[in-house]
């Protein structure tokens, strides 16, 4: 994935603290979408990924940020988002990423599905928390 | 000068101009006030905190935080909770404590003695000011945590659509809180109507994620534990194609992309099930 958060001029940022900021985040991501002109389609499938991210953000990893902006690549334009937190980090990432695991007692389908819901999904975990980057483009 | 003497001058100055004082402090508070509270009822709130505040004194001396005050306080908060309920602000309610210093000044200030008396009530003043901020907020907060619960309560009714058949018209956002009172009317709804039928309409629903297909499911297992059947309607094409990609299976639960359809569904159940209890009757 190209470093979107780096070229980008202007980054919305909403810190993720407690569930109605994640409401915050997908209202932000949603507006965001809807200036760019992402379909209907995309955009539900868009802010429904920014949900599962940033409720799992603040679940497993106990709060952080989610970081969005506009990016185009050559005549199409998408929105890029990033969900970083602090937190204990996934010890397994290809685990997490199984249809129906969980390690709490949710579906097990929100990591593994935002995947398939956007059209570029990036993960760096560690003991020093998640980064969770994705991109969805438009036609 | 000790603080004994300062108390003492406080108490002979409060007790020999009572009157004067209360009259000044009463319109200098309803001034501010700007007569939305009456006459009569701010002198008698500041003449009785006026003796609580006088009796506290000769008691005990110029502890705001110790029990001699206790009545004093306990005034404060009331008048507190009421100015709150009652739309005033927090700093005209801190207000109407300061100005008693401003009423006491001019018979104070006059000589080194009394300033000192003075800026020890002030300092009294200043605590027992802070206090009634404390008790507004409180207020203020319970005031917008009921309004809150009331707000999910409007925001979730449950009505009867046809004999047999009640609905469920959601719209925002359904998380935990919001999940348990519908799920609490829903079902009281099914017995009050003697109801067989439940439609929950999502078409309000903006995202469908995990968490609100985990509590739509929950919902349902409810509602059909007390023998119901329920129908989800209202899933739009693009919360549709979006739940299918999320992975998320609703299982043997009917959809219907619109509210119609399932009502139509659900009235043809129900006439089938009359049919049977018919049949069961011969
Ligand atoms: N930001 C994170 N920090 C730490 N662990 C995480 C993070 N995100 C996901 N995980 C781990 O990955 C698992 C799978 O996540 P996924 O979102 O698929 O399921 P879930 O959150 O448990 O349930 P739901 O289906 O309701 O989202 C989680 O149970 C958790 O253990
Ligand atoms: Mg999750």
């Amino acid at each position: 994935m190209n470093d979107y958060g780096a070229v980008s001029a202007s980054v919305e940022t909403v810190p993720v603290a407690n569930s109605s900021d994640v409401v915050t985040a997908r209202q932000m991501v949603r507006t965001l979408a809807q200036r760019t002109g992402l379909s209907l389609v995309h955009q539900t499938k868009l802010v429904t990924a920014a949900s599962e991210l940033g409720r799992n953000m603040l679940i497993h990893g106990g709060g952080g940020v989610v970081r969005a902006t506009t990016v185009a690549d050559g005549g199409r334009s998408g929105i890029f988002v990033e969900f970083q937190d602090q937190g204990p980090g996934i010890p397994d990432i290809e685990l997490a990423l199984t249809d129906g695991w969980t390690s709490g007692n949710g579906m097990g389908l929100g990591l593994s599905g935002a995947k398939r819901l956007v059209d570029e999904f990036e993960i760096e975990s560690g003991s020093g928390g998640t980064t969770v980057r994705i991109v969805k483009w438009g036609r | 000068m000790t603080t004994e003497g300062n108390t003492q001058l406080l108490v002979e100055t409060l007790v020999a101009q009572r009157d004067d004082f209360l009259a000044q402090w009463t319109s200098t508070v309803g001034e501010d006030l700007q007569g939305r509270l009456s006459k009569a009822e701010l002198g008698h709130e500041l003449s009785e905190l006026y003796e609580a505040i006088l009796g506290a004194l000769t008691a005990s001396g110029l502890d705001g935080r110790g029990e001699h005050f206790a009545e004093t306080r306990s005034l404060l908060i009331e008048l507190s909770r009421n100015r709150a309920r009652r739309g005033f602000t927090s700093t005209e309610t801190a207000r109407s404590v300061f100005a008693l210093k401003e009423v006491l000044e001019p018979s104070l200030a006059g000589d080194e003695q009394g300033a000192q008396a003075y800026l020890q009530f002030a300092r009294l003043l200043d605590d027992l000011g802070l206090l009634t901020t404390e008790a507004y907020i409180r207020t203020r907060e319970e005031i917008i945590s009921s309004q809150a619960e009331q707000l999910l309560e409007l925001a979730t009714p449950v009505v009867k659509l046809w004999d047999g058949v009640v609905g469920v018209p959601l719209v925002g956002t359904l998380d935990s809180a919001r999940t348990q009172v519908v799920m609490e009317k829903l079902l009281q709804t099914l017995v009050d109507t003697n109801s067989t039928h439940a439609i929950i309409d999502i078409t309000g629903v903006p995202t469908v994620d995990t968490q609100v297909a985990q509590h739509l499911l929950k919902t349902v297992v409810a509602a059909r534990m007390m023998g119901a059947q329920c129908t989800i309607s209202g899933i739009r094409p693009q919360i549709a194609q979006t739940i299918v990609a999320l992975g998320i299976e609703f299982g043997d639960i009917p959809t219907n992309a619109s509210l119609s359809d399932a009502l139509r569904q659900a009235l043809k159940e129900v006439a089938l099930d009359a049919d049977d209890d018919v049949r069961g009757l011969l």
